[in-house]
């Protein structure tokens, strides 16, 4: 071997030595980013996605973070999470609390947006899905203690269809109604006007994400009723009718009256006076 | 050897103190100008610009697209819209004729920090190297855009991106993105010459290759004259750029500085006493060409 050759081959070792340390340095980082990027991308309770937000997984590959959303919005409610926050940096965000969504007609932050972080096809802003209101504590709603209140019910952009009022029986004075707000998930926004509202210290309303807010029913489950509704009739076999073992002219009722006797009272197989039938065993003897 | 306390007396003797600095101060005018025009509407209410270095908005009507961020998001699955489109090819256009690494000198607010940290290297003396390849950059281009697809939910490295989240700090509020940055002055500082720059950075890298091809370039075009002083090696970020232009005149190159690691930020002119540099197109004439066609010209003129 050639010395020009020897010092060809140290060239190529420390090459490849120097292209693996790089190699393996950045790939430390990478490990490192994907495992913060998993910590940092989940969205906590409190932080709600502008309106027409993908779903958040692929917001976060959407969203390029540049704060058009918070520039255009007309009540200056949107912020951007910076590093510390708990919300993704960089990604927009706004606190019903604090500041809720106003529910432009012209959603302003979505016409912003120039990837469809926020969806274009997003028209209506009663069909946007920021979150969803949850009445999170029972125990301070002052409805439930039977105080009149509605002041979410009456804030609410779509009044009684979102928030609607339940009058319940008050058990405590035995003699007045309570005014229940219940949300329906088929109209709220989560726009978080009703989580300012709430006249509470700490409100007793509150919008989640919608991930945090419903629950999910398993995918096999089928409701009897409305598979039966949809079948036109019964999908299973009725079951056969119970046969009470009891005396001719008497039936047994189900859904209430409990122990029918047909036909006159003489043709009774059991005496007018209860007490021969209560006294039946013993006569015998 | 050279001595760092002298460095650039010898340009400020010869041209005077601003033709010395001339675009130094033309970068740092860009740089906080840029700022300054995203900072005239929340700080003053002036709606020039609108958005950040990822996506911002002129005048509601000129978009301008950060075509980095875009392509991690286009590999995380964005379809972006129109206006996004256009701002890309617009920005891609520029960077294509000023040079790709101009992102570099002239608009990132990072860099501020980073001469801040090579000017107080030359002041204070402190000489440390790092085994730190410059072509790390490269691969962590390729990890930012791996990642996309490798974790779910995106655009991973603008979660701490410190170019971005130093821009957008300062025109949206800066959480704690001020550690990260100075996080980056204390490594350019003590651990590693143009470390943050010069070795790390995709964001660079990736201008670096939109610029391969770029049209400005800094030639040095009076080579001959080179006196040898050193300095302009000393003061350049990406040093290695340097040597085939200015001593490559027996070889027979091109007098034009190829390299797309160069950031055409102009140090090399500013602290030449010589005037060996100058901006110029990319074509490969060499001084002899140039002074034939000078001798041309003036004859014409004559």
């Amino acid at each position: 071997m050639s010395e020009r050759e020897r010092k060809n081959e140290i060239n190529r070792r420390q090459f490849l030595g120097n292209m693996l340390k790089t190699a393996c340095g950045v790939g430390l980082v990478g490990l490192g980013l994907g495992a913060y990027s998993k910590r940092a991308s989940s969205l906590p309770a409190s932080y709600i996605r502008p309106p027409g937000a993908l779903p958040e997984e692929e917001f976060l590959g959407t969203c390029i973070r540049c704060g058009l959303c918070v520039r255009d919005c007309p009540y200056d409610i949107l912020f951007l999470g910076e590093l510390g926050d708990q919300v993704p940096t960089g990604t927009p965000y706004f606190v019903a609390r604090s500041g809720p969504c106003e529910m432009c007609e012209d959603i302003p932050c979505v016409v912003a947006c120039p990837t469809n972080a926020l969806d274009h096809e997003l028209k209506d802003i009663e069909a946007s899905r920021m979150g969803l209101a949850v009445l999170v504590d029972q125990e301070n709603c002052i409805a439930f203690h039977g105080l009149r209140c509605e002041v979410c019910f009456n804030v609410c952009p779509l009044r009684n269809r979102a928030i609607s009022l339940d009058m319940q029986h008050n058990t405590r004075s035995g003699k007045h109604a309570l005014f229940i707000p219940v949300v329906h998930s088929d109209a709220c926004t989560g726009c978080g006007l009703c989580e300012r509202a709430c006249i509470l210290e700490e409100a007793a309303i509150k919008v989640f994400p919608t991930h945090l807010a419903k629950g999910e029913l398993g995918k096999h489950y089928r409701l009897g009723w409305e598979e039966k509704e949809k079948a036109g009739g019964a999908l299973v076999t009725p079951d056969t009718k119970h046969h009470y073992n009891l005396p001719d002219g008497v039936r047994y009722e189900l859904q209430g009256e409990g122990l029918i006797i047909e036909g006159e009272a003489e043709d009774s197989p059991f005496s007018s006076n209860p007490l021969d039938t209560l006294n039946s065993g013993f006569m015998d003897k | 050897m050279l001595d760092m306390k002298r460095l650039g007396n010898d340009a400020i003797a010869e041209k005077g103190w601003f033709n010395a600095h001339k675009f130094l101060i033309l970068r740092r005018l860009s740089q906080l100008g840029i700022l300054a025009l995203f900072l005239a509407g929340p700080w003053l209410g002036i709606w020039i610009v609108k958005g950040n270095l990822a996506y911002s908005l002129t005048l509601d009507f000129l978009p301008l697209t950060d075509p980095y961020v875009l392509l991690q998001g286009s590999l995380s699955g964005v379809v972006p819209q129109t206006t996004a489109i256009i701002g890309v090819v617009i920005v891609l256009l520029f960077y294509f004729l000023v040079g790709g690494r101009v992102y570099c000198s002239w608009v990132c607010p990072v860099n501020m920090v980073t001469d801040l940290a090579a000017w107080l290297r030359r002041k204070l003396g402190i000489r440390t190297t790092s085994q730190l390849s410059r072509s790390t950059r490269f691969w962590m281009l390729g990890l930012t855009l791996i990642l996309p697809f490798a974790v779910a939910g995106g655009i991973v490295w603008e979660l701490v991106n410190p170019v971005s989240m130093m821009f957008r700090g300062i025109v949206f509020g800066m959480g704690a993105a001020w550690v990260m940055i100075l996080g980056i002055f204390l490594f350019d500082l003590v651990v590693a010459k143009d470390g943050w720059c010069g070795h790390i950075c995709p964001v660079g890298a990736f201008y670096n290759l939109v610029g391969s091809r770029s049209l400005l370039r800094v030639n040095a075009v009076q080579r001959q004259a080179c006196n040898d002083c050193m300095e302009c090696y000393v003061i350049c970020p990406e040093p290695q750029v340097i040597k085939p232009a200015l001593k490559g005149e027996e070889k027979g190159t091109s007098p034009v500085i190829l390299s797309s690691d160069c950031t055409n930020c102009g140090r090399c002119i500013d602290i030449c006493a010589k005037d060996v540099f100058k901006f110029g197109g990319r074509q490969n004439k060499t001084t002899e060409a140039l002074k034939r066609e000078g001798e041309i010209n003036r004859g014409v003129r004559v």
